[in-house]
């Protein structure tokens, strides 16, 4: 009995962990790249993306499935992958700027 | 086409020039030695006014649109018509098209004729943009041809298709229409071709280029007058091929870095005391006949 107690507590513990994992995940825009250009994240994350630069910039999805509006310096966007894949992104603004993010 | 020069590259001295081309070839004279007398009529360029833009490079981005304003509704004669090559806005900022329309209604002119820039058109695909500027244009797509006084103009869009990794393109259905367009028109008509990315490739690692350019330009290549202008690198930069003058023109906004010269295209800071030398707006002279376009460039400052 006791052990069993133990192991729903472990269980929802590791829960947790994948909770806070996937609250934090964020890319940093900065001089025209996103960094990290690879991020691999859990399903159901949400990531985070926030623009250093002084130059508007986009977070959009390839197939332009989402899509962030112009973000300004300091400004942030967020999105949540509910799908196991990768997803490949770049700045309409800026072509050249691509990344990818991978859902596992 | 004998007479023909690569590469004509002008530093800025921070006053106004005129340029004059015949038949394709630029000469420079300084803004107060030039007149617009005999011209059969004049047009304007704006570009860049990137309404919603609030960096550091420039605090008051809607105080030097005004000024731009004030110069074009100063020039004598009138502008028949003036030209917005584009970034219109910062980015689609939410109603910064209306707040652009409510200061281009002090513009004295009969019209003005827009295409748009990349800041336009990137959140929504153009959605927006084209339900304001599009009527007019060919199949509400943006692009368009007219003719004023003997000059055939083209306005083009090579900023919809943007994808990852290619910026600046026409895509296919618009060269067509652009080879259908030209067709009929004799090797003697005035071109004015207008784009907001540059038709030729200016700085590709910047994004500063056309991927189908080439085309088109060769489809311009048996017109003896074409000038070429376009906008986005937000400086004054030209270049003559043959019969063909490419003029970069000046924001009214912010500058940006000559090609190369900083880690990124992004707005550039300088002095506040230069930084009026850095943006303006572009008058354009035209005289039947001869065919010389005179393109002056007018700093704000």
């Amino acid at each position: 009995m006791t052990r069993g107690l133990l192991t729903v507590t472990l269980v929802a513990a590791v829960a947790l962990a994948a909770v806070a994992d996937a609250a934090t995940p964020s890319v940093q825009i900065k001089e025209f790249k996103f960094v990290p250009a690879l991020l691999t994240v859990p399903v159901g994350a949400t990531v985070t993306w926030i623009n250093g630069d002084e130059e508007p910039h986009t977070v959009t999805a390839t197939d332009r499935a989402y899509t962030s509006s112009g973000l300004d310096r300091k400004d942030t966007y967020a999105h949540r992958f509910t799908t196991p894949g990768t997803y490949t992104y770049f700045c309409a603004l800026h072509p050249h700027m691509t990344a990818t993010v991978v859902v596992k | 086409m004998e007479r023909r020069r690569f590469m004509q590259c002008l530093a800025w001295a921070g006053t106004g020039l005129v340029w004059t081309a015949r038949g394709g070839v630029l000469s420079a004279t300084v803004l107060g030695e030039a007149s617009a007398a005999g011209a059969d009529f004049t047009f304007g360029q704006i570009s860049d006014t990137h309404v919603g833009f609030g960096g550091e490079a420039n605090k008051d981005a809607m105080g030097t649109l005004r000024d731009s304003i004030a110069g074009l509704n100063a020039l004598e004669p009138r502008p028949a018509f003036v030209l917005h090559t584009g970034d219109l806005s910062h980015g689609q900022k939410p109603g910064a098209f209306d707040t652009l329309a409510g200061s281009l209604k002090a513009v004295r002119t009969e019209k003005i004729v827009y295409i748009p820039g990349e800041h336009d058109v990137a959140i929504d695909g153009g959605k927006e943009y084209l339900s304001r500027y599009g009527a007019g244009t060919y199949e509400n797509r943006g692009y368009q041809s007219f003719d004023y006084r003997g000059v055939h103009f083209v306005g083009l869009v090579n900023v919809l298709s943007y994808k990852p990794g290619v910026g600046g393109a026409l895509g296919d259905e618009q060269l067509a229409w652009l080879r259908k367009d030209l067709d009929p028109l004799t090797p003697s008509t005035p071109l004015v071709v207008f784009s907001h990315v540059p038709l030729w490739a200016v700085y590709p690692a910047w994004g500063w280029t056309t991927a189908d350019g080439e085309q088109v330009i060769g489809m311009l290549r048996r017109f003896g007058s074409v000038t070429a202008l376009n906008g986005h690198i937000h400086q004054v930069l030209q270049r003559v091929e043959g019969s063909i003058t490419f003029h970069s023109a000046r924001s009214t906004a912010f500058p940006q870095p000559a090609p190369g010269a900083a880690p990124t295209p992004g707005p550039m800071k300088v002095e506040a005391g230069q930084l009026r030398r850095l943006l303006g707006v572009r008058e354009v002279h035209y005289v039947e006949g001869t065919a010389p376009l005179a393109v002056v460039e007018r700093p704000l400052a």
